[in-house]
């Protein structure tokens, strides 16, 4: 690691005019589980840390107009245990309670986990299920944009951190005839990277017939996290029943491209995941629909 | 890199300042300038939890965890778990219940055992299996460990 200076900017306006004032040279660092590895082996360089955890509000979650909001801050360990999430994004409490191990999820962020960019970062497909916004802040102000817009590739994303940073995340919480569920499968329940995840949002007509609005996110079977967007179209044109939801998983399943590795899984075994985790989803999502 | 900041903490009751760098994590400042050996670094990647600590009452890996982080923070590490000479109940339970075997592990089992009890007094064994899940212990003694854990929160 290579960086000399520390600092801790009281608000997002401090953190970047200081990011600006040193030109490039400075990064943002929240709860830094990926990005302390990162510096150590030299992956990424700064020499002055900018640590955005101790602003005001930015690790807080809270209901404001027809949205809930969470800041980029909030840790997962947070977002797993907080009633505003549980009820009304369960995708996204389910997905922070399998990050890393309680260690990693007491210290890593939402932030943190979305700038990093991976494709089957756990909260960034329940982010992506949600059709979250994410506001950016740097020198030219503030501004929401969805957060599908952010992935470049594995590792890479629009956020430039030496410049600006993620403040918030914003959706919709589930209304009636709507449910949401994450499935996932790794090699051990904890710190153990997905073999693939899923996160799925579904709402129901008013007679609970059809379908009328569903996201299907899975990870990793692209070089960013991806949109299921013809199982989501198959599920939307049909009446709702069992061999629909089979389909549409099967529909998923061809949709994606996930890599053999040698690690992990191989291609085959990824896609036959896709099919059984999203009809999981699907099933569970669904259910709770129902109510 | 120079010794260029100045981190205050409290460490097992004691508030502490010590000069450190931006590049130290919690763990090195604990066992090279506190000499809180306890505190072990095995994986250096957040893995294998032999350097949990906890930072106002959270266990974390210390190894993951800058130092600077800590400023005006809390820090309990298993130094500070024995009252008086006498052990913290979760230590006489691994003597007691045989969980310990190489040790390594141990100092970081217990900090996220206290973490858990602290937080829940009565778990059930899915939840203590799930607190520790962050824990490796490689002469896997995991069943001893658990029993342990479930002794002091019964009151035994």
């Amino acid at each position: 690691m290579a960086f000399d200076e520390y600092v801790t900017p009281a608000s997002v306006e401090e953190s970047v005019a200081m990011l600006a004032s040193l030109r490039g040279a400075g990064r943002v660092i929240a709860g830094g589980t990926d990005l302390v590895i990162q510096l150590q082996h030299k992956e990424r360089k700064a020499s002055c840390l900018v640590d955005v955890t101790g602003i005001p509000g930015l690790a807080e979650i809270r209901r404001e107009d027809s949205f809930i909001i969470v800041g980029a801050a909030t840790t997962f360990a947070q977002l797993e245990q907080s009633p505003i999430v549980r009820r009304g994004a369960p995708v996204l409490a389910e997905a922070a309670s399998w990050v890393g191990s309680p260690q990693i999820r007491n210290v890593g962020t939402l932030g943190g986990n979305v700038v990093n960019a991976q494709p089957a970062a756990d909260g960034s497909i329940a982010l992506l299920a949600l059709d979250a916004e994410a506001e950016i802040a740097n020198l030219t102000g503030r501004q929401w944009v969805p957060l599908d817009s952010l992935f470049v590739s594995p590792g890479v994303s629009r956020i430039d951190a030496t410049a600006e940073m993620i403040t918030a995340f914003r959706f919709r919480p589930q209304a009636a005839w709507e449910g949401s569920a994450f499935e996932r499968l790794a090699r051990r329940r904890a710190l153990s990277l997905p073999l693939i995840n899923v996160g799925v949002r579904v709402q129901l007509s008013a007679e609970r017939t059809h379908v009328r609005r569903v996201r299907i996110s899975i990870g990793p079977v692209a070089p960013v996290p991806f949109r299921a967007g013809a199982a989501e179209k198959l599920l939307q044109s049909r009446p709702l029943d069992e061999a629909t939801i089979r389909e549409a998983s099967e529909v998923a399943a061809r949709e994606g491209n996930p890599r053999s590795s040698l690690l992990r899984a191989s291609k085959e075994y990824r896609i036959e995941l896709v099919r059984t985790l999203t009809e999981r989803a699907l099933s569970r999502a669904i259910q709770a629909a129902r109510g | 890199m120079d010794k260029n900041l100045i981190l205050r903490m409290t460490v097992n009751g004691q508030v502490v300042e010590v000069p450190v760098s931006a590049t130290d994590t919690l763990a090195t400042v604990l066992r090279e300038n506190l000499g809180l050996t306890g505190t072990k670094i095995g994986c250096e990647e957040g893995e294998c939890g032999a350097c949990t600590v906890l930072v106002d009452g959270l266990a974390v890996n210390s190894c993951l965890y800058l130092a600077m982080k800590a400023h005006g923070r809390t820090i309990r590490t298993v130094e500070g778990l024995a009252r008086n000479g006498q052990l913290h109940p979760l230590q006489q339970a691994f003597i007691d219940h045989g969980a310990v075997q190489c040790g390594y592990c141990t100092p970081g089992m217990l900090l996220s055992a206290v973490a858990l009890l602290e937080q829940n007094p009565h778990p059930t064994d899915d939840e203590i299996r799930r607190a520790i899940s962050g824990n490796l212990c490689r002469c896997t003694g995991y069943i001893k460990i658990i029993d342990a854990i479930r002794a002091v929160a019964e009151g035994h």
